[in-house]
């Protein structure tokens, strides 16, 4: 046992360690109260009224700006997918699938026996349809700055640990401080943004640049902004993305009442899900693993006392 | 051992005929059947098993993933993507292969601390050790392969860091390296020729790993007493089934952890940029490799200054490598006579001072270099002003108010004035790192040649016999 306390010691330093690559100086991202769902252990699973709706919130905001080209319409009605249905174990097939596929229209693949482009409307098979025809297109569009492909977000946000992701998602989506900007005239006569702070030591005013948007969670440096302590600069930092789900910017089809904090899980649910479509029957097939390995475990315990049980060691 | 006597009988014609022409079965029997093992193996004994199976796993999963991979710029990212999406359990097969690197390391850590402490590199078996080396420094060549793969951005920014490195090499330093990249820039060339050999490499470990197992069979398994067998009846057990049901045991506890990762913590172990596809021209806020290459990381990071016509650049590779370099001078570096630090109360202290200096170290790889560890006072805030007749001054402030008022009052009076944060003294991650640095290198260059010439053993039984019956009868004098 003696050699076994330094390690326990190592093993502590190390999960600092593992901690220690923060993000710069946002402010550390939460999810619901309740916790997500999919994160329970052992067998947590993503609520699929949820993952539907968060789908609609992409399709009717985020997709005018951020594709998803990992994911195909087909992914859609897929085991695990929100519009899954037992009577059509092929996506394909799946009318609902068809449904949202075709109110897209994309340009085909493949062109015409002549060679000319064909626009057709989309078939499960085909990949969500980018917003942009290119990446300078997009940036463009955006004052230069690129909005980002969705497909596995949750996975490049965060740590890692499970829900991380969504997360951060959540955050920055409910972290817009909007109802506190002020706006005052500047020196040039054009309109400022600002936000006061008087948050304990985080006392001051912070500038909001022209077509950028303060946000806590956002990983980035606020102090060229700030007009106070610059010890106490507030976390995060400026994005280009304006704040995009104020109450009732979609209306839900399942009549859930379409606040920014339900929105924001929502959608969230629904990256966590487009991130790792599998993760269901990954979750499901948890267990009985574990169980497995728990019981050969014993089972190999008792062998091994019985085995030895006349020698000396 | 090799000493002993093959009591293998072959018992039917089938058996008997293959007998006189290969005798691998024979050769199988010996090895694993009935291999004299000393009876005192404790669990730290059980991870050579334990990797073998790592080995496999990685092996088989990745062939099965290159199946489905693509190595181009293009699709790299994407078809990793796929595999997770649409390959039927490639989600599952790629987890492991992923954890399964992560878990290979562990695993190998662990082995080569418990070498280091029961004195495994020392005569007979410094070619055992040796060739544990070769196998270490293959593997991490492996995984920073393999990191490469998937295209994000770690895989790229990582690569470019460690590529460059060679590129402080004075005179063929540029040479060798776009000889690695296989052009001027780090590109599909080089994911190409990284994939090929990634997937060489694990083979040429398979190779190696015999050799290992050879060169142990040769002297037998060292034990904690550090005493030779002397007595293949009162000293040893045969392998089968003693240690494959231990093993067999630590295998499937191991295999728990390695599941915990692979279902409901897959991705803890990478860094999430790395689900961000490939872009040269952004750069990530911070590089980091892998958690089990950050010891070494951290030390080519603390060298932050020349030694005489070196400079740090260079000065730091050469000690990254001389970390590894130098466990393969250990068995000559250690001049105590006595194997095992059960018996070496002295050492053992400096042997666990080794371990925190590891942990410390990988600690210190995944932090900014800059970040207080322990700040000593508060900021401070400076102000700094050239006034209208062009002289410069500073003021040094503890509170805000005054000083952005004196800001203020410099400015109206016509100077150009700023505020900005002195930060207080600090005990810093790379005072650390430096520290650490110098600890490890110590303890293999200072402290073991000199502690073994001059310290005094305490406890050590004259077998490994004798130190089973201490174990039971407890009026004895204690073996630990």
């Amino acid at each position: 046992m003696k050699l076994f306390r330094p390690l326990l010691v190592g093993l502590g330093a190390m999960a600092l360690g593992l901690t220690a690559h923060a993000a710069g100086g946002a402010k550390h991202a939460h999810g619901p109260d309740e916790g997500w769902p999919f994160a329970k252990v052992p067998a947590g699973q993503l609520d699929s009224e949820s993952v539907q709706r968060g789908f609609q919130v992409y399709k009717e905001v985020c997709s005018s700006c951020h594709g998803m080209k990992l994911l195909s319409y087909r992914n859609l009605g897929e085991k695990g997918g929100p519009f899954y249905s037992d009577e059509y174990p092929n996506a394909n097939d799946n009318p609902l699938v068809k449904a949202i596929a075709a109110e897209v229209e994309i340009l085909d693949p493949n062109p015409d026996e002549n060679g000319d482009p064909v626009y057709r409307p989309a078939i499960p098979a085909d990949t969500f349809r980018s917003p942009y025809p290119n990446d300078q297109a997009a940036m463009a569009a955006n004052g230069g700055a690129m909005p980002p492909d969705l497909s596995v977000i949750t996975k490049a946000r965060g740590h890692g640990a499970e829900g991380e992701g969504a997360s951060y998602i959540y955050s920055l989506m409910t972290g817009y401080k909007d109802d506190k900007i002020k706006t005052k005239v500047g020196e040039d006569g054009l309109n400022v943004n600002y936000i006061e702070f008087d948050d304990g030591e985080t006392v001051g005013t912070l500038t909001q640049p022209t077509g950028l948007y303060y946000n806590p969670y956002f990983a980035g440096d606020a102090t060229p902004q700030w007009d106070g302590d610059p010890r106490h600069v507030p976390y995060g930092g400026f994005l280009a993305m304006a704040p995009q789900l104020p109450e009732g910017r979609v209306e839900y089809i399942d009549g859930t009442e379409a606040t920014t904090s339900q929105m924001a899980y929502d959608v969230a649910q629904f990256l966590q899900w487009a991130g790792d479509p599998k993760q269901g029957q990954r979750k499901s097939l948890a267990l009985p693993v574990m169980i497995y390995l728990v019981l050969l475990s014993i089972l190999l315990w008792f062998s091994y006392k019985r085995i030895w049980r006349n020698v000396a060691h | 051992m090799s000493g002993h006597e093959s009591t293998y009988k072959p018992n039917t014609g089938i058996e008997k005929w293959l007998d006189d022409r290969l005798p691998i079965i024979r050769l199988a029997h010996d090895s694993f059947v009935d291999f004299p093992t000393p009876k005192n193996l404790n669990y730290w004994y059980t991870f050579g098993g334990i990797l073998a199976v790592c080995l496999a796993i990685q092996i088989i999963t990745g062939v099965v993933l290159a199946m489905h991979y693509t190595a181009t710029v293009n699709e790299a990212f994407g078809s990793v993507e796929r595999i997770m999406r649409d390959v039927p359990f490639g989600w599952l097969i790629r987890n492991i292969h992923m954890v399964g690197a992560s878990m290979f390391f562990l695993a190998v850590y662990v082995h080569m601390f418990r070498g280091l402490y029961y004195g495994s590199y020392k005569a007979p078996r410094e070619v055992l050790w040796l060739l544990g080396c070769v196998i270490f420094l293959l593997m991490m060549a492996t995984a920073f392969l393999g990191y490469m793969l998937p295209w994000g951005q770690m895989s790229l920014h990582g690569a470019n860091v460690i590529i460059n490195l060679f590129g402080a090499i004075p005179l063929v330093g540029e040479g060798i390296q776009s000889w690695l990249m296989g052009g001027p820039s780090v590109g599909n060339q080089t994911l190409q020729r990284f994939f090929s050999l990634h997937y060489l490499l694990p083979f040429m470990i398979a190779g190696v790993v015999i050799l290992h197992i050879w060169a142990l069979h040769v002297p037998g398994n060292n034990n904690p007493t550090g005493k030779e067998v002397q007595d293949v009846e009162k000293d040893t057990i045969p392998f089968h089934p003693y240690y494959t049901v231990k093993d067999g045991f630590a295998i499937v506890v191991f295999l728990i952890i390695f599941a915990v990762f692979v279902f409901y913590a897959p991705n803890v172990l990478g860094h999430a940029d790395n689900y961000i596809e490939a872009n040269p021209l952004v750069t990530p806020a911070h590089i980091v490799p892998e958690w089990y290459l950050l010891p070494f990381y951290a030390i080519l990071r603390a060298i932050t200054f020349n030694i005489g016509p070196i400079e740090a650049k260079l000065l730091g590779v050469i000690f990254m490598f001389g970390a590894i370099a130098v466990l393969f001078l250990l068995p000559w570096l250690d001049t105590s006579k006595v194997k095992s630090m059960r018996y070496r109360p002295v050492a053992k202290q400096f042997f666990f001072g080794f371990v925190v200096a590891c942990l410390l170290l990988s600690w210190c790889g995944a932090s900014n270099p800059d970040d207080p560890v322990i700040s000593m006072g508060e900021d401070k805030l400076v102000v700094s002003y050239t006034d209208v007749a062009g002289i410069e001054g500073t003021r040094v402030f503890e509170e805000y108010a005054p000083a952005a008022q004196f800001r203020d009052e410099q400015t109206a009076a016509g100077a150009t004035a700023s505020l900005a944060v002195q930060a207080a003294p600090a005990f810093r991650f790379l005072h650390l790192s430096q520290i650490m640095t110098a600890y490890y290198f110590a303890y293999f260059l200072l402290i073991l040649p000199i502690l073994g010439l001059r310290e005094r053993p305490k406890g050590e039984p004259d077998s490994i016999h004798q130190s089973i019956l201490g174990h039971d009868a407890p009026a004895a004098a204690p073996a630990e």
